[in-house]
C-alpha cells in the first residue's frame, strides 16, 4: 500500500497480475479450508508457510500455525529435540515472512510467542537483532522485540544503556536510540541504582553526550528532543508544593456584603464581596495533585470546624486530580465592626497529598491570615445594574504607599532542607552553563531549535530564581526570542505566540508596580469612582493564552477583551471572578468555555464578537466535560421540562456550559451561532439572567 | 487551494467495493472489514453514503462475526479486535447498531483486557495500545464502558507516554503518530486528557510536517498522503482506499469545504457520534 508508483499497467503485466491473483486466491482458499477443518498435516503446514511467505499480513495463517504447533505437541510425548525442531521451523517461517515485510506485526508477534515457550536460543535472538538493527536502526518492531528478549534473559538496564551509547556513538541521528536511552535512564535514576545516584552526576554526563550530537548537526532533531528531556529532569520539582493561596499569607481579608468600598483606606486587593455567608479558601500547587481533604490540610479557625470542610478539586474534566483546590469558610454576620478572626492553614503535616507521578507533599508548610466582616449597610444603588465595559467606565487605580503588595503571596512557603539547597545550587549552575553554551552556539549559526532551547533555558532560570526575587531577569530577551522564532519558524507560530503571551503575563504580574498599571476602578461613568469595584484590564495585549493564575487569585473583575484567546484553560483557578469580559477574541466553540463552569461567583459574562458557530470543526470538543468523554451525563428526561421543544442534541454544548451558571448579564452578539432560537434557549436554561445583549429581560 | 474532486473519490471508492479479483484486493482480503470502514466513512464525509446498498453491507458484516462475539477481517477469517471495531463503526454509520448482539461483542472485548489494564488483539495475546483505543472506542459507542476496568486501561496507556510527549505501542515503545492518535483518542474518550503535556506533544506533532507540506509519522521518515481521484500515500504513488480515507478525514479536520465534520476521537462523522450520545 505504501510506496507503489502510480502507473497504468501494460497489457502483458496486467495478464501476469491476473494469473498471480488467481494463484494467491487458490492458495488462500486452500488454507482457509484446512483451517476450518482443523487439518494440521505437513501439506497443510506447507500451504500456510507458502501463504505467509508471500502475504505475511494474512493474520489467520499465523493463528493456524500456533494451533498446529499446539496440536503437534499434544499428539504424543515428543522428545526435547522434536520440540526444538518444531519451534525452529516456526522461526524459519517468521524469518522468511520478515524478508517480505520487515514490519509485519503478525510475524514479530509469532516470534515472541515462540520464544515465550522457552525452547529456543535467546542468544541467537540477540545476534539476529544486532544484524537487523544494523540494517535498520529505526525499525521500532526490532527495538520492541529487543526489549522483549532483554527481559526474557534478564539483561540489565545498564547493559542495554551501553547498547544505546554504542548506537548513538556510531550515529548521532538515531532518534530511536536516544528514545530508548531516555527510558532506561529514567528507570535507573528513579530506582537509584548504584552508579546512577546522585542524579546530578549522571545528568552532567548526559549533557556532555548530547552536546556532541547538537554541535555536530544542529539541524537534526534527535539530540534536541533528548536535550529537552534532560532540561526537564534538571528543573522539574518532583515533590508537589504550595505556590500560592487566597486569602494570601499574612493578609487581612475584609468581607463586604455591600457593593461599595465606602472607605478609601480599604485596599481592593484585600476585600471581597460576598452575600452567601461564606468565602473561598483557594490553594494553588505547582502541579496537579490528589488527596486534598480535611485530614491532609487542616484549617484552624473559630469560624469552622475543620472536619466539616469539603475540599473540591478545580478540574475541568471532573477528575479527582487538580492543581488548584478550593473549600469554603464561614464568616460571621455582625452588627458592629467585628473582631479580626485568625485562620491558620497547615499542609503536609500528615501524608496523603500526592502528585500524578506519585510524589508526596513532603515539606510541611503553614500560613495564616485574618478575616474581618463588615456590617451590612444600605446599598447605594447596587445589584441588578448593567455593567458596561466601555473605556469611560474605568479609571486607573491610584495606590497609597501603605498598600499591601498583591503579589506578595508568592514567596516560598516551604522550609528548604540541606539536600534541596545543594540540589538547587547545582540546578542554577547547570542552567547558567547551558545558557552560556547556547549563546555561543547561536552567535555562530542561526538555528530555530537552538533559539527555542535558549528561550527555555532563560525561562527556567527565571523560574528557579523568581519565587523569592519576584523578578524576571530575562523576560525581555525571551519575548524577543519568541518574536524572532515566529518569523524564523512559521509552522510553530501559534506555539510561539502562546509562549510570548505567557511570558508577557509573567512580566506584568512579577512586581506590584507593573501589575498596578493594569488595575482600574470600575464605575457607572458618572461619579468620581470612589468606592467602586477593581478591575484587572488585560485587553489589547495580543494574548493568545492566559496564564500566571497563581498571582491573580484575588481578581474579581477581569477584562480580557480584544485579544486572541482560543481557550481559557486555567481560568477555573480564579474563583473570585464575578465579572468577565472575553469579547473580541477567537473562541470558536462553547466547549472552549468549560473552565467557566467552575466559577460559582460569575455573574457578568461578555463573549460577544467571537467565532462561536463559524467553524465546522470544534477543536475544544474534548477539552470540555461531556457525555462524549464519560465525565458527566445529561439527564434528558429531567431537562426536557426546562428546555421545551428544543432539540437538545443541537444545543448540547450551550446546555452543558450555561446550565450550571447563575449569570445575571450575558453578551453573545457577534457570534454566528447567536440567533433568536439560541437566545431564547439560553434564557430558559439560565433563569437568573436579567440582561441579554444589553436588553433587559422580564 | 485546489478543489476536492469529490465525485471522483466517490467513484473510486465504489469501484474498489466492486473489485474483488485483482491482485491487490486478493492480497488485502483479510482486512476487508477495515477497508469497508475506510471507504464507507469517506463516502459519508462526502455526503454520499446512500450510494451503497445498506442491507448488502450489513449482512456481509454480520457474516464475519464469530461465536465468541468478535468479528474477522472477512468471511471465514479469525476474529480480532481490529475488525470488531470496524464492524461496529460500520453499523454506527448506517444507524444499524440494533441489528447486532451488544452483549456478545462486549464480552469478546472485555475478555481481552489483561491484568495490567492493557488489551490483547485476540486470544493469541499480542498487546498494543492500538487495542486499548479500540476497546475503549468500541465499548463507548455501545455504552458498555462499565464492563471493563477503565481506570487500569487509562493507567496502562499513560505508562506508554514518552519523553517527547508522545506514545508508543507498549511501555518503552518509541513515539509514532499512529500510536499517538490511538492513545490520545483513548484518553479523550475517557476524560483523561489531563495526563498529556499538550504543548510538548503538540510541538512534536507539528514537527511531523515537512517542507512539502506533508506529514511524516516519526522524525526523519517520509511524508504520507496527498490528493487526486482516490488518494495515495504520496504524490505519484498508487492510490488506495486507506489513504483516501485519511486524506479526506484530514481535509475535514482542516475545514475543507464540501466535507462533513469528522469527530477526531471516534473517527466517525460528528453527526453519527452525536446521534450515539445525544439522541434520546
Amino acid at each position: 500500500m505504501h510506496g507503489r508508483p502510480r502507473k497504468d499497467p501494460k497489457p502483458e503485466d496486467a495478464a501476469a497480475s491476473v494469473a498471480k491473483a488467481e494463484k494467491l486466491r487458490s492458495l488462500q482458499s486452500q488454507f482457509l479450508s484446512n483451517h476450518h477443518n482443523k487439518i494440521y498435516t505437513n501439506e497443510a503446514l506447507e500451504v500456510s508457510a507458502k501463504l505467509l511467505e508471500v502475504n505475511p499480513e494474512y493474520y489467520t495463517a499465523w493463528n493456524f500455525r500456533k494451533l498446529a504447533v499446539e496440536h503437534r505437541l499434544s499428539l504424543s510425548d515428543p522428545d526435547p529435540d522434536s520440540i526444538k525442531s518444531i519451534f525452529s521451523e516456526e522461526l524459519k517461517v517468521v524469518e522468511s515472512a520478515l524478508k517480505q515485510n520487515f514490519k509485519s506485526y503478525g510475524a514479530w508477534h509469532h516470534r515472541k510467542w515462540v520464544l515465550s515457550k522457552g525452547h529456543s536460543s535467546i542468544d541467537h535472538e540477540m545476534r539476529l537483532l544486532d544484524r537487523y538493527q544494523k540494517l535498520d536502526p529505526r525499525n521500532f518492531h526490532a527495538w520492541d522485540y529487543r526489549r522483549f528478549v532483554a527481559a526474557l534473559m534478564n539483561r540489565s538496564e545498564v547493559d542495554e544503556l551501553r547498547y544505546t551509547t554504542d548506537m548513538i556513538n556510531s550515529n548521532f541521528s538515531n532518534y530511536s536510540a536516544w528514545h530508548n536511552r531516555s527510558i532506561l535512564l529514567s528507570n535507573l535514576l528513579q530506582r537509584k541504582v548504584q552508579g546512577f545516584f546522585p542524579k546530578e552526576v549522571v545528568l552532567n554526563e548526559e549533557y556532555e553526550l548530547v552536546h556532541q550530537a547538537l554541535f555536530t548537526d544542529p539541524d537534526d532533531q534527535s539530540g534536541w528532543f533528548y536535550y529537552l528531556w534532560l532540561l526537564d529532569q534538571t528543573v522539574k520539582a518532583d515533590a508537589p508544593r504550595l505556590v500560592s493561596s487566597w486569602p494570601a499569607r499574612d493578609s487581612n481579608l475584609i468581607i463586604l456584603e455591600d457593593q461599595c468600598l465606602d472607605d478609601c483606606a480599604l485596599s481592593p486587593f484585600n476585600t471581597f464581596h460576598s452575600d452567601s455567608g461564606t468565602f473561598p479558601l483557594i490553594v494553588y500547587f505547582n502541579q496537579a495533585v490528589e488527596g486534598v481533604n480535611s485530614s491532609t490540610i487542616s484549617v484552624e479557625s473559630v469560624l469552622n470546624a475543620n472536619s466539616e470542610l469539603n475540599w473540591k478539586p478545580l478540574s475541568t474534566n471532573n477528575s479527582q486530580t487538580a492543581q488548584v483546590w478550593v473549600t469554603y469558610l464561614n464568616y460571621p454576620k455582625v452588627d458592629v465592626h467585628s473582631e479580626a478572626y485568625p485562620v491558620e492553614v497547615s499542609i503536609g503535616h500528615s501524608g496523603g497529598i500526592i502528585s500524578s507521578s506519585g510524589f508526596h507533599y513532603s515539606h510541611p508548610s503553614r500560613f495564616a491570615f485574618k478575616v474581618f466582616a463588615r456590617p451590612v449597610k444600605t446599598p447605594i444603588g447596587h445589584g441588578g445594574e448593567i455593567i458596561s465595559w466601555q473605556d469611560g467606565n474605568f479609571a486607573l487605580y491610584e495606590t497609597s504607599p501603605e498598600e499591601p503588595n498583591p503579589t506578595i503571596s508568592l514567596d516560598q512557603l516551604n522550609i528548604k532542607d540541606d539536600n534541596e539547597k545543594t540540589s538547587s545550587e547545582w540546578r542554577a549552575e547547570t542552567i547558567a552553563n547551558e545558557i552560556a553554551l547556547f549563546r555561543e552556539l547561536l552567535s555562530e549559526i542561526s538555528c530555530k531549535i537552538g533559539k527555542l532551547t535558549l528561550a527555555r533555558l532563560l525561562k527556567a532560570h527565571d523560574l528557579l530564581l523568581s519565587p523569592c526575587a519576584n523578578k524576571m531577569v530575562y523576560s525581555e530577551e525571551v519575548i524577543n526570542l519568541y518574536s524572532d522564532l515566529r518569523t524564523l519558524d512559521p509552522p510553530h507560530s501559534q506555539f510561539y505566540k502562546d509562549e510570548h503571551s505567557l511570558t508577557l503575563l509573567q512580566q506584568i504580574t512579577s512586581t506590584g508596580e507593573s501589575l498596578l498599571r493594569y488595575c482600574f476602578l470600575h464605575g457607572d461613568g458618572t461619579s468620581s469612582f470612589i468606592g467602586n469595584s477593581m478591575c484587572l484590564r488585560l485587553n489589547n495585549l495580543s494574548l493568545s493564552r492566559m496564564g500566571s493564575f497563581e498571582r491573580l487569585l484575588w481578581v474579581q473583575m477581569l477584562d480580557l477583551s480584544y485579544n486572541e484567546l482560543r481557550s481559557i484553560e486555567g481560568l477555573e483557578a480564579m474563583q473570585l471572578l464575578s465579572c468577565l469580559n472575553l469579547s473580541n477574541n477567537k473562541l470558536s466553540g462553547f466547549t472552549a468555555l468549560g473552565p467557566l463552569r467552575l466559577l460559582k461567583s460569575l455573574k457578568v459574562l461578555d463573549i460577544s464578537c467571537n467565532q462561536i458557530g463559524s467553524h465546522s470543526i470544534d477543536t475544544t470538543r474534548y477539552m470540555c466535560s461531556s457525555p462524549l468523554c464519560h465525565t458527566e451525563e445529561i439527564d434528558w428526561g429531567r431537562d426536557e421540562m426546562v428546555t421545551g421543544d428544543v432539540n437538545l442534541a443541537n444545543y448540547w454544548e450551550a446546555f452543558v456550559i450555561f446550565r450550571g451558571l447563575s449569570l445575571t448579564q450575558l453578551d453573545i452578539v457577534g457570534n454566528a451561532v447567536a440567533d433568536e432560537k439560541l437566545k431564547s434557549f439560553l434564557v430558559k436554561i439560565v433563569p437568573t439572567l436579567k440582561w441579554l445583549d444589553g436588553g433587559e429581560l422580564h | 487551494m485546489g478543489e476536492l474532486a469529490a465525485e471522483k473519490h466517490v467513484q473510486y471508492i465504489l469501484s474498489v467495493e466492486k473489485r474483488k479479483d485483482d491482485l491487490i484486493s486478493v492480497a488485502m482480503e483479510h482486512l476487508r472489514m477495515n477497508g469497508a470502514y475506510w471507504g464507507l466513512t469517506t463516502l459519508d464525509l462526502l455526503g454520499k453514503l446512500e450510494t451503497v446498498d445498506v442491507d448488502e453491507v450489513v449482512s456481509w458484516v454480520m457474516e464475519c462475526q464469530h461465536e465468541s462475539g468478535g468479528f474477522g477481517g472477512n468471511i471465514g477469517h479469525d476474529p480480532h479486535i481490529l475488525y470488531t471495531l470496524s464492524a461496529v463503526q460500520i453499523l454506527a454509520l448506517f444507524d444499524k447498531l440494533n441489528v447486532h448482539d451488544v452483549e456478545k461483542v462486549t464480552n469478546y472485548i472485555a475478555q481481552l483486557q489483561n491484568q495490567d489494564g492493557s488489551f490483547s488483539g485476540d486470544i493469541w495475546g499480542e498487546v498494543d495500545t492500538r487495542f486499548s483505543y479500540i476497546a475503549l472506542c468500541c465499548l463507548s459507542i455501545l455504552h458498555r464502558l462499565d464492563k471493563i476496568n477503565v481506570k487500569k486501561a487509562v493507567s496502562y496507556i499513560v505508562s506508554c507516554k514518552n519523553l517527547d510527549g508522545g506514545f508508543g505501542s507498549t511501555p518503552g515503545g518509541e513515539s509514532h503518530a499512529g500510536q499517538i492518535f490511538c492513545c490520545v483518542g483513548a484518553l479523550a474518550i475517557t476524560g483523561s486528557l489531563h495526563h498529556i503535556d499538550k504543548d510538548l506533544l503538540g510541538w512534536w506533532l507539528c514537527e511531523r510536517q515537512v517542507k512539502s507540506g506533508g506529514l511524516n509519522g516519526r522524525p526523519e521518515k517520509l511524508p504520507d498522503d496527498t490528493e487526486n481521484g482516490g488518494i495515495s500515500d504520496r504524490p505519484d504513488d498508487a492510490v488506495d482506499v486507506y489513504h483516501t480515507y485519511f486524506g479526506v478525514a484530514g481535509l475535514s479536520l482542516l475545514e475543507y469545504p464540501g466535507l462533513k465534520a469528522i469527530d477526531p476521537a471516534y473517527a466517525l462523522p460528528v453527526d453519527v457520534v452525536n446521534r450515539i450520545f445525544f439522541a434520546r
